[in-house]
């Protein structure tokens, strides 16, 4: 007699008797597991240790004005120097040192960002979720009024009543960005309250913080771990946006955006002036991008993202 | 249905409600309108005067009241910089606006349909690579920059194509793909995961034993369902697009909404900027509250679970 619990089918399966052929069929279904994208984990971290490293790594002041050596190119190219080896911009100033610099604002303000979102958005998920009825009614408006306002008119809206500044940067984008979470957390959460060991924990007597912090918190965490890396490039973007549109970080402080900006009419002539700096951006977001996916597919791989 | 379709309207007008609070509270918030409208010379009576001609000496639940009774009527006021009534900037502005998104639209659907369709039917092959990497690309370029290329080479240099205001249906190419692209590329893995999910599951299956040809399975059996998520994430998509189409029609002076609310931020002209707010949400909230329509009349489950 089998003990109770285990039907026979699955006993037989767990001795490796019966699943001979099944146990193939499931190993051909399953996807296979991609590898861990190396280089866009070296591209994160050397991004990272760039940005922490700045005043030692860059080569000259990003600020220093060198009329005398506006538009030198870089290195590789005819009349280009190793005083500057990624030339110069329209003011002679190090582009190097300001892509160097500028690392800086756009990985803090995407994980800043991101981070302060998805802890609002979580939590708002979590207790709609839990709470449901009226509460999750409420808060789910709020949600979908946040959702339809456009980030860029908040943040461009922010940056001339207030001012513009990194602060304003962040928040903006934060302020709209936390629904996102909300939305897709409280769907999990809808789905874990039909579960039985939420019951269980009820019935065992488990607060709403408890069941919250204990049990439905870490059952969404694979899920937040692949939105906020997938959200950091995105942010990343919509920052350098804004510093292009010049309600970003403010001038003279170095940021991508704004150096594209600052490039822009010389693109022709001077193409390295926001050429570089775009590659940059390309390159941060687009590790960002491909390291999210891994993670989706290995932890998450139900969860749809745009 | 009926039921389903005026508590979603009511649920949007609740949404647009708490907008108006915002976009009141941020104008007001932002200082004394009166010095930006008075003269240097305007003296204390000047003021007084003004802000009882304005109704600026009301309280501010009764200037709020008046403000969303005039906007329902498409009264929102008068441009501070152009002089004139902010909702016939509108008018003249709005149309270029959807024939841009419209186009972008376009674009993105024909390049987007296919090659997610392809991507998922061809897996693992050179043209599932190819889509992948268009899809990593448009996530990962940032839309201005791309757009700067375009018209600094295409438009200017090469002098292929008008990359600068309205002139024949050849200005809408570069804008319209430069909006289009970053659409595309979530388009594309929306239905390239969805018809992977869908022509994995057991109908599909059972369509094939039954001797179902195999390009009624992909086209009517598959795709439909793999229809779903994409009209879920339409709205998102769209609210993207708006955001986009700041950025894009300030960099090729496209005369549309995006311009307007970039120039009138630029020159703190609020009555503009409220207006291009209210508006913009508004159409946010109207195709969204189709979208759900749409969802609910394709899958039933959506109307019986609210």
């Amino acid at each position: 007699m089998t003990p109770v619990g285990i039907d026979p089918v699955s006993a037989e399966r767990a001795a490796g008797t019966l699943a001979i052929p099944e146990r193939a069929a499931a190993a051909a279904a399953e996807p296979r597991r991609r590898r861990l994208p190396v280089l866009s984990l070296g591209i994160i971290g050397l991004f990272v240790l760039v940005a922490i490293l700045a005043p030692m790594l860059s080569p000259a002041n990003p600020l220093d004005q060198s009329l005398r050596n506006r538009f030198k190119p870089p290195v590789w190219m005819e009349g280009g120097s190793t005083a500057h080896l990624l030339g110069t911009d329209r003011l002679g100033r190090d582009i190097l040192s300001r892509i160097i610099w500028g690392s800086r604002v756009s990985l803090a303000a995407g994980v800043v960002t991101v981070l302060l979102a998805s802890a609002f958005g979580a939590a708002v998920g979590l207790v709609a979720g839990y709470y449901g009825g009226r509460t999750d009614a409420v808060l789910m408006r709020v949600t979908d009024a946040t959702m339809s306002f456009p980030v860029i008119l908040l943040a461009l809206i922010l940056a001339v009543t207030v001012g513009p500044s990194f602060t304003n940067v962040v928040v903006a984008i934060a302020v709209i960005l936390w629904a996102r979470y909300a939305r897709v957390i409280r769907g999990q959460v809808l789905t874990l309250m039909g579960l039985d060991f939420i019951a269980q924990a009820r019935i065992a007597g488990a607060g709403a913080w408890r069941i919250i912090t204990r049990h439905l918190l870490p059952n969404t965490l694979n899920t937040l771990v692949v939105l906020v890396t997938l959200q950091v490039g995105y942010v990343i973007i919509v920052e350098a946006s804004l510093s292009f549109l010049g309600a970003g970080i403010p001038p003279p402080t170095p940021a991508w955006g704004s150096m594209i900006a600052e490039g822009r009419e010389f693109v022709t002539s001077a193409w390295w002036a926001s050429g570089l700096p775009g590659l940059a951006i390309l390159l941060v977001v687009l590790a960002f991008n491909v390291l999210g996916d891994w993670l989706r597919d290995t932890l998450d791989p139900k969860l749809r993202q745009l | 249905m009926i039921r389903f379709i005026l508590s979603r309207l009511l649920q949007s007008l609740a949404a647009l409600a708490i907008l108006t609070v915002v976009v009141f509270v941020l104008a007001r918030t932002t200082g004394d309108p009166l010095h930006m409208i008075l003269p240097m010379s305007a003296t204390a009576e000047d003021y007084a005067n003004a802000r009882q001609y304005l109704g600026l000496d009301r309280p501010y639940i009764e200037q709020y009241l008046s403000f969303v009774g005039r906007a329902v009527t498409g009264d929102f006021g008068t441009s501070l910089r152009a002089r004139r009534p902010v909702m016939e900037l509108i008018q003249e502005r709005l149309p270029n606006s959807i024939r841009l998104a419209a186009f972008a639209m376009g674009v993105s659907l024909a390049f987007a349909f296919p090659l997610g369709i392809l991507a998922a039917v061809w897996k693992g092959t050179g043209v599932d690579r190819t889509a992948q990497v268009i899809a990593v690309l448009g996530q990962s370029l940032p839309t201005f920059w791309v757009a700067i290329v375009l018209v600094e080479f295409v438009g200017g240099r090469w002098q292929w194509l008008p990359a600068g205001g309205i002139d024949g249906w050849s200005s809408y190419v570069l804008p319209g793909f430069t909006l289009g692209w970053f659409v595309v590329a979530g388009l594309m893995r929306l239905l390239r995961s969805g018809m992977l999910e869908v022509l994995d599951s057991e109908y599909v299956k059972l369509a094939r034993v039954k001797g179902v040809v195999e390009y009624r399975v992909i086209w009517l059996h598959a795709l439909r369902n793999a229809l779903v998520p994409v009209v879920t994430f339409a709205g998102i998509y769209f609210s993207i697009l708006v955001t986009t189409a700041i950025v894009v029609e300030t960099v090729f002076a496209w005369p549309g909404l995006g311009r307007l609310a970039y120039d009138g931020i630029s020159s703190r002209d609020f009555p503009v900027i409220q207006a291009v707010v209210l508006t913009t949400a508004a159409i946010v909230a109207v195709v969204n509250l189709g979208v759900d329509c749409l969802y609910a009349l394709i899958d039933p489950r959506i109307r019986y679970a609210r």
